[in-house]
């Protein structure tokens, strides 16, 4: 082996400490930029072969009641490829043991062959026998929630009958992957599940006979979605079609959509920064590693070596150390990766995981790795041969100090000879100073993010449950019905008071712009639900108008004064007529177009500030007015005494207009359970990686310090200090820039927090901008900790100074 | 065995100057030096800490480059060429020995001097150059485990292994106690002598001026006096 490349490997060996310190900084920055990429591939992959294996469609719509022959004409429609029709139906369920009232969603699967589309994953036991009536399969998750084993049966009460079922298998289905029942916004495994069914006693249960209420669909390759769209409720609209929506406005699908978007940002910010760090760190390290050969560069100028040589050879030492990063960056980030895709395939449960790691992310973390390390050789090295060596080989000329601002101004006898060389040897390398900190500050703001997810999370639904919706359980009924249907829910023991609510899904439009929601008709002066502004006030909601969620009138385009068009998505109600109501219409935006009714526009008054889903609110009557109905609800918020609950949940089940009931506090604990696991190995991951990189600027700064006033240092023990008191000047400055470092690594957090919260606003919720002072201790202890254990290691180095290696050499 | 003119020229300095230029104040080193080195000779530069010999040295061995004059060395111009022909100039034809040594500390007694001949044409092997200064038995030794003047010896075998036909030795019993030095002027006699390195020896010690062949005084960067030693002292019997 050549000398030289010994005295690379031997110097890596000596500075074994300030490369392993290097390298975990770059392992961090490599790890982090592997996993988050390498699980968002994966789960993209993950879910598009889920999808195609088991034959997701792409459009849907459910109707009251439409004959079998129609599929055939469905067919006809230009850019539709394959048609299924279903039967799905809501339903209460009587869980043996569970006292809360739980609902569900019974779909058909077809009584012959494998269904066309929306295929089910069979996890344990088998499908449903076509022929039996009291056979069903059910989804993993909801069986997990009340550890379900096929062979354990459950009851219905499928339109109004109770019915015995048993659980024959446990299935996944790439229509639920998020399993959330209508007008919820968390899901709930306890209480809301889907089954599936035989489609014949199905179908017999509801009078759908040869009929169906629910289709899914294909597109041939080209079709476009909105024509597709139009066309099918043009078709449906007489069967009481309640508006088809291509796989964008599928609940689970956009849920998922909208994770993965999150996910793409987290994959994309975090390694960036880390990354970014890295490099910076890398590059700051291995110049000032440089420097420090700035002598042996000398000397081999001297004895002829080129600087192409000398540059090549240092490089070879940086892409060394770069390489123990990487290699171990890429192997932790795989670990990480392999596991988070594994959280994540659970938590979404896919059937399987198809673990991806593209070769292009690696490249790049190598290329960012490779690049970084090279930058900052070349540029130490290239300052060190420029250099006549003549130069290089005699001591540095002692570096310029001078009396810093503070004595200046003179404040100089408040402090002691060693705060004043701290405070000279900052001002003397302000620009260096000034990176530490700036290193220091973007682990603290790395280490704030995770806890302020957890923060905005809390205020979120202190906002929504706390302060908006107050009720303690929601019922919804199966169909519109009178509002006399009030009374027999106040009748109930434990029921303290009742809201009556009426929803009704619509597509609004402005300008060019519209989105599918519900228009809420809520109680005035209800106490259970309140509309408030961005304070936190009530608005009260006015009597004609509407009050819209400010994410939705920024999506349309709108401000108070504006005019809504309404086009309302819901299909005639027989019960209306029995309850004595006018029958009302069926609005269509092309009728609203064609005869242009005034009665369908409505003004904009106000906005409020909603941090989950969107809507837009109006008083109950006049939505009532607006469908020309009469008093009618669909559902309603009831307040509950606590010690009577579970009679309240007992009577609610026996009553068979009510299709779904929402236990709010439950839904709430529920999420927050769901929620706390990805949250802590957020914060678990995030926290380890902050602290490795305050770690690695701390840690390398001191080593940096320490090779560069090491004598210095130890002529000032030969003088007679002690330990504690040079360690005081060398760790006394990091300490002082570590601290500097924490206001600007808040500001950074926040920015960082800022920035993530601007890219995870959705339709489904917009997450504030609120982090409480435990996210700015938390990223305090942790910067202070790693800043501490990297002081300690260093003292350590202190104490070995070799002080006759100083009195015995020249300077 | 002694040097003479007739020997030929190996370096030809005429007009030498060096002005460093620190801002405010400007620094001349060396103010129009003449002085030629003959092929085969011992040279001694003497002269008083800060008088400019050790710029002079570097300018001569391609380290550093004259603010004005020429040097020549044989039919070579020094003073013009590029960082890439002094390179190879150093790398070809020059040896160094600094008063600190400047062994590099990762590396053991052969592999400092192996690190300079793995770059050279017909350099010798590493063992022998070490065997020539008296170092055979600690070849495989770290610098840290040598005494200076051991590792001076070292950095004396790092210079002549490449047989370079110029040895440049700024004070390299500097830092030495007397008896040591002796041992490596010895070394530096015996390479001058065996191998005809011509060599350029700098002290600010006058008594080892005696094993010269020829004696420069520099003062304030200017040559006051140069002297011929009618007969060399063996180094032997120096003393100081
Ligand atoms: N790199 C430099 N920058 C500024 N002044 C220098 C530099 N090198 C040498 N000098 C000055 O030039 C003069 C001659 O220095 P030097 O040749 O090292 O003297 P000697 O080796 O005789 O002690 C001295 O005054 C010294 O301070
Ligand atoms: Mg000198």
């Amino acid at each position: 082996m050549r000398a030289l490349n010994r005295k690379l490997l031997r110097d890596l060996m000596r500075l074994r400490g300030v490369v392993m310190a290097i390298a975990l900084v770059l392992m961090g920055g490599v790890s982090t930029f592997i996993m988050s990429l390498s699980t968002y591939d994966s789960l993209v992959l993950t879910q598009a072969k889920y999808y195609r294996d088991y034959r997701f469609a792409q459009v849907f719509a459910s109707l009251k009641r439409a004959p079998n022959s129609l599929a055939r004409r469905l067919l006809d429609i230009p850019g539709i490829e394959k048609v299924e029709t279903r039967v799905v139906a809501a339903v209460n369920l009587d869980i043996p043991g569970f006292d809360d009232p739980a609902s569900g969603q019974l779909v058909s699967v077809p009584d012959r062959g494998k269904s066309r589309f929306n295929d089910l994953y069979v996890r344990r036991g088998r499908t449903v026998d076509p022929s039996r009536d009291d056979e069903v399969v059910i989804s993993e998750s909801f069986a997990n929630a009340h550890q379900f084993r096929p062979g354990d049966t459950l009851s219905a009460t499928i339109n109004g009958r109770r019915k015995a079922l048993t659980i024959v298998g446990i299935v996944l289905s790439p229509e639920y992957i998020y399993e959330i029942q209508p007008g919820s916004v968390f899901p709930d495994y306890k209480r809301y599940g889907i089954l599936w069914m035989a489609r014949a006693p199905l179908a017999a249960a509801y009078d759908l006979e040869g009929a169906f209420n629910d289709v899914a669909l294909s597109l041939a390759a080209g079709a476009n979605l909105d024509d597709v769209l139009d066309r099918l409720d043009e078709l449906l609209r007489p069967y009481g079609g309640r508006g088809a929506y291509g796989r964008h406005d599928q609940l689970s699908h956009k849920f998922l959509a909208e994770e993965f978007g999150q996910l793409e940002t987290m994959a994309t910010v975090f390694p960036v920064i880390f990354l970014g760090v890295a490099a910076f760190l890398l590059n700051v390290v291995i110049g000032r590693l440089i420097n420090t050969e700035r002598e042996q560069i000398a000397i081999l100028k001297a004895f002829g070596y080129g600087n192409a040589e000398i540059g090549w050879h240092y490089t070879k030492l940086a892409l060394l150390i770069v390489a123990v990063g990487l290699a171990g960056g890429v192997a932790v980030g795989i670990l990480l990766g392999k596991g988070m895709s594994a959280v994540y395939q659970d938590f979404y449960r896919f059937p399987f995981l198809e673990y991806e790691l593209k070769p292009a992310v690696v490249i790049n973390a190598a290329l960012v790795a490779v690049a970084a390390g090279m930058a900052g050789t070349l540029f130490s090295v290239a300052r060190a041969v420029r250099l006549p060596p003549a130069e290089g080989m005699r001591p540095e000329t002692p570096p310029e100090y001078r009396a810093t601002l503070v004595e200046r101004i003179g404040l100089q006898r408040w402090f002691a000879q060693p705060t004043r060389m701290i405070m000279r040897h900052i001002e003397r390398r302000p620009l260096r100073a000034l990176l530490t900190v700036i290193g220091i500050a973007s682990a603290c703001g790395v280490v704030m993010v995770s806890n302020f997810q957890e923060d905005a999370i809390n205020y979120m639904i202190n906002v929504q449950y706390g302060m908006s919706s107050r009720e303690d359980l929601a019922v919804n009924f199966v169909e519109p019905t009178s509002a006399r249907a009030l009374h027999s829910l106040r009748g109930l023991t434990g029921v303290t008071h009742v809201e009556g609510f009426r929803n009704v899904p619509v597509r609004l439009h402005f300008e060019h712009r519209s989105f599918r929601t519900a228009l809420q008709g809520v109680e005035p002066d209800g106490d259970l639900y309140r509309v408030l502004d961005k304070d936190q006030k009530r608005i009260k909601l006015p009597a004609a108008g509407v009050v819209m969620t400010d994410y939705l009138a920024k999506i349309l385009g709108m401000k108070p004064g504006d005019w809504v068009t309404v086009e309302v998505l819901e299909h005639s109600e027989p019960v209306l007529r029995a309850a004595g109501v006018a029958r009302p219409r069926t609005f269509q935006f092309a009728d609203v177009l064609a005869a242009s009714q005034p009665a369908l526009r409505i003004p904009l008054v106000a906005v409020t500030k909603q941090y989950l889903g969107v809507s837009a609110y109006l008083q109950r009557d006049a939505l009532n007015r607006l469908l020309q109905e009469g008093d009618v609800i669909n559902g309603a918020f009831i307040a509950t005494d606590s010690r009577h609950q579970s009679e309240v949940y007992t009577r609610l089940k026996e009553m068979p207009r009510v299709s779904g009931t929402v236990v709010r506090e439950a839904a709430i604990a529920q999420f927050n359970q769901t929620m706390e696991q990805m949250i802590l190995f957020f914060t678990m991951v995030s926290a380890v990686l902050g602290a490795v990189i305050a770690f690695g600027v701390v840690y390398n700064s001191a080593r940096i310090a320490l090779s560069e006033r090491g004598r210095e240092l130890a002529s000032l023990r030969v003088l007679g200090f002690t330990v504690g008191e040079i360690a005081y000047i060398l760790l006394g400055e990091l300490a002082l820039l570590t601290l500097m470092a924490l206001p600007l690594g808040f500001m950074l957090g926040r920015a960082l927090c800022a920035y993530l919260v601007s890219q995870f606003e959705s339709d489904l919720y917009r997450i504030p901008l609120i982090i409480e002072s435990d996210a700015y201790s938390f990223a305090t202890m942790v910067i202070l900790v790693s800043a501490v254990v990297s002081g300690f290691l260093v003292w350590r180095r202190l104490r070995q100074l070799d002080l006759i290696a100083v009195l015995k050499t020249r300077e | 065995m002694s040097t003479t003119e007739a020997n030929g020229v190996v370096f030809q300095a005429r007009g030498l100057t060096k002005v460093y230029d620190m801002g405010q104040v400007q620094v001349h080193a060396l103010r129009g030096v003449d002085l030629d080195l003959y092929s085969g000779e011992l040279l001694v530069l003497l002269g008083a800490s800060g008088s400019g010999k050790s710029t002079l040295l570097n300018i001569l061995g391609g380290l550093d480059t004259a603010t004005a004059g020429h040097v020549l060395y044989r039919d070579r111009e020094l003073t013009t060429a590029s960082d890439s022909e002094l390179t190879e100039y150093r790398r070809h034809h020059v040896g160094f020995v600094f008063q600190f040594y400047n062994l590099i500390p990762s590396l053991t007694a052969r592999e400092n001097v192996a690190a300079v001949t793995e770059i050279t044409r017909d350099a010798m092997a590493p063992e022998q150059a070490l065997a020539m200064v008296g170092l055979g038995e600690r070849v495989d030794h770290f610098p840290a485990q040598l005494s200076g003047g051991e590792q001076q010896r070292v950095a004396i075998a790092r210079a002549i292994a490449k047989r370079p036909s110029v040895l440049l030795c700024d004070e390299p019993t500097g830092a030495l106690d007397s008896t040591t030095g002796v041992v490596v002027l010895e070394v530096l006699e015996r390479v001058n002598r065996e191998l005809g390195t011509t060599t350029a020896l700098i002290t600010h010690n006058a008594d080892i001026a005696a094993m010269a062949d020829r004696v420069v005084r520099l003062a304030d960067g200017r040559i006051v006096d140069v002297q011929r030693n009618i007969k060399k002292k063996p180094a032997r019997e120096l003393r100081w």
